[in-house]
């Protein structure tokens, strides 16, 4: 288990201009974490920015952050030994063969030329990417250069690695391939993950973040998120719906003019029957991440959207 | 884990230099001939009577060219790859980081250092002090041209932009400055411009201590003077300027 403290985070960037925008607002958290944990957000959550403190690549402009009980805000190099990351839209150096960024990232981080020569055969070994080792990274595909990505980091033996939205651009097959890779290694590591792909984030969290704005939505467990907003199941309204149905739940009007009814279990029996009767076409499903994620966001939005008690 | 210096200054210098001319030697063939067309334009220009000026030309021509490589390769490291940001956060400190990527321009030159000091061998006839004079030349060149080089890669946002700017400087340092040739071959008053260059200091003192050009002992301490003054300000610039964690 690792230790996360984050009190009363916030980030302000200025632009050219000298006009003030804020990435995170008071963000404050206290959680014990293993596995992988996922920050949710859309573009501009403010997502990036809580990883790129965390693991100090950024200065906050106020807050405390403390990873494993060491200050990363003061002492960044403190925790550096046991962190590794793989920021957003990183790439393989272009002139050299997969093998030698692995062993030139070891190089970096101090590792003597033996221990690092040993490393990198024992981690392209591990992720069957001896094939490939010697090919430049034009040769090889967006998938296995996101591997060879993920190697490198692994690689050092860092307790904790970052990885900012290491499936975006991939196709689905290869975003499997990789989501297999990050639960055999979540055993050994804290993988902090920030997506902003649901399912996958569904798939693959055991503690999961949720961003708006710069503000902190929701922390825990996705059963916990699931239990703290006492809607277990997700109705599907494929169709007008009638606001004069009594229920207890929430309904939230998507985009593509469907509704989505959020309530108890007998709530949601008792509509599924008048949606039958009424001839009204309808899904019914425990809530999923996305419908959290929708619910909640879409509450801070200011969506469209009634509440019925 | 103990962090060694040595590997962490030898993956620059593999990644920036050796990976790079042992996986695309094109780029090994283009850093040996940069400093030969003007070289050879001067030799059939001046009949052979600048040769050994403009070899000395050569070295400084080389030293700007890859000290100022700097900024293009940090920058591209920094933007394209984002390996800066993964560097960030693990064991190694700005300083290796630099050092390493600044050794690695030096090796970049090796093929040049060693084809114009074979040049230089045959038809300059050099002493020991002077090579020894030409050698602190050298250095002090390629360690203001690397500050400069490293202070632009802090302000340009883009690897085309940083380009641009190389481009500019190598023109600005190495090629309108009289490094090819002596300064006083430039009329009055437009020597004067010559001396805004750096460079040109470089080559006056080189120039001077093979004899090619006789300048009076306070001018080419003058001249030293200029050298060591810029390149301890850009080194001191440089350093202020440099930011690892971002604000």
């Amino acid at each position: 288990m690792v230790k996360l403290i984050v009190r009363n985070l916030s980030k302000n960037y200025k632009d050219k201009k000298k006009k003030k925008s804020s990435a995170l607002k008071n963000v404050s958290l206290d959680l014990d974490i293993n596995g992988i944990f996922t920050l949710i957000g859309r573009n501009g959550a403010g997502k990036t920015t809580f990883i790129r403190i965390v693991s100090t690549e950024l200065l906050p402009t106020a807050g405390k952050v403390y990873l494993d009980g060491i200050d990363v805000v003061k002492s960044p190099k403190d925790i550096r030994g046991s962190i590794a990351v793989i920021p957003q839209e990183a790439e393989l150096i272009p002139w050299m063969t997969a093998r030698e960024n692995i062993y030139a990232y070891l190089l970096w981080r101090g590792f003597s030329f033996k221990e690092a020569k040993e490393r990198t055969n024992t981690v392209l070994s591990r992720f069957k990417l001896e094939k490939y080792a010697d090919k430049l990274p034009r040769k090889l595909s967006g998938g296995t250069k996101r591997k060879v990505l993920v190697a490198l980091v692994i690689s050092s033996n860092a307790k904790i690695i970052f990885l900012d939205e290491p499936t975006t651009g991939l196709d689905p097959i290869s975003r499997r391939e990789l989501w297999e890779v990050l639960n055999e290694l979540k055993k050994e590591h804290l993988i902090v993950l920030t997506t902003h792909y649901l399912e996958e984030a569904e798939e693959l969290s055991d503690y999961i973040i949720i961003l708006n704005k710069g503000k902190l939505v929701k922390a825990g467990t996705i059963n916990d998120i699931r239990n703290e907003i006492g809607y277990p199941y997700a109705i599907k309204v494929f169709g007008g719906f009638n606001k004069n149905i009594k229920l207890k739940g929430k309904v939230v009007k998507k985009n593509d003019g469907t509704f989505q009814v959020f309530s108890d279990e007998r709530s949601a029996n008792d509509l599924a029957k008048k949606l039958i009767k009424t001839k009204v076409r309808f899904s019914i499903n425990p809530t999923s991440l996305e419908d959290i994620f929708y619910m909640l966001v879409g509450d801070i939005n200011r969506e469209e959207e009634n509440e019925n008690e | 884990m103990k962090t060694s210096k040595f590997s962490q200054l030898s993956a620059s210098v593999l990644a920036n230099a050796i990976y790079a001319m042992k996986n695309f030697p094109v780029m090994l063939v283009n850093t040996v001939l940069a400093p030969f067309g003007l070289l050879i334009i001067i030799f059939f220009v001046s009949h052979g009577t600048l040769l050994n000026v403009g070899i000395l030309g050569g070295f400084i021509l080389v030293m700007v060219n890859n000290g100022i490589s700097i900024q293009g390769d940090l920058t591209h490291l920094r933007n394209d790859m984002k390996l800066q940001d993964m560097l960030v956060s693990s064991p190694v400190s700005p300083a290796i980081y630099v050092a390493g990527i600044a050794l690695s321009e030096l090796v970049f030159s090796i093929p040049d250092l060693i084809v114009l000091s074979i040049l230089a061998v045959i038809f300059i006839h050099i002493s020991a002090i002077s090579a020894l004079t030409v050698a602190a030349v050298m250095l002090l060149t390629f360690l203001f041209s690397i500050s400069l080089g490293f202070f632009i890669s802090t302000i340009s946002r883009d690897v085309i932009e940083g380009w641009a700017f190389m481009g500019l400087i190598s023109m600005v340092l190495s090629t309108l400055p009289p490094v090819y040739y002596p300064v006083t071959y430039i009329p009055m008053p437009f020597r004067y411009l010559a001396y805004i260059s750096p460079t040109t200091f470089s080559a006056i003192i080189a120039q001077g201590s093979i004899g090619f050009v006789k300048f009076s002992s306070s001018f080419i301490l003058i001249s030293w003077t200029v050298l060591i003054v810029v390149s301890i300000a850009l080194i001191v610039f440089a350093i202020k300027r440099s930011r690892w964690r971002e604000e």
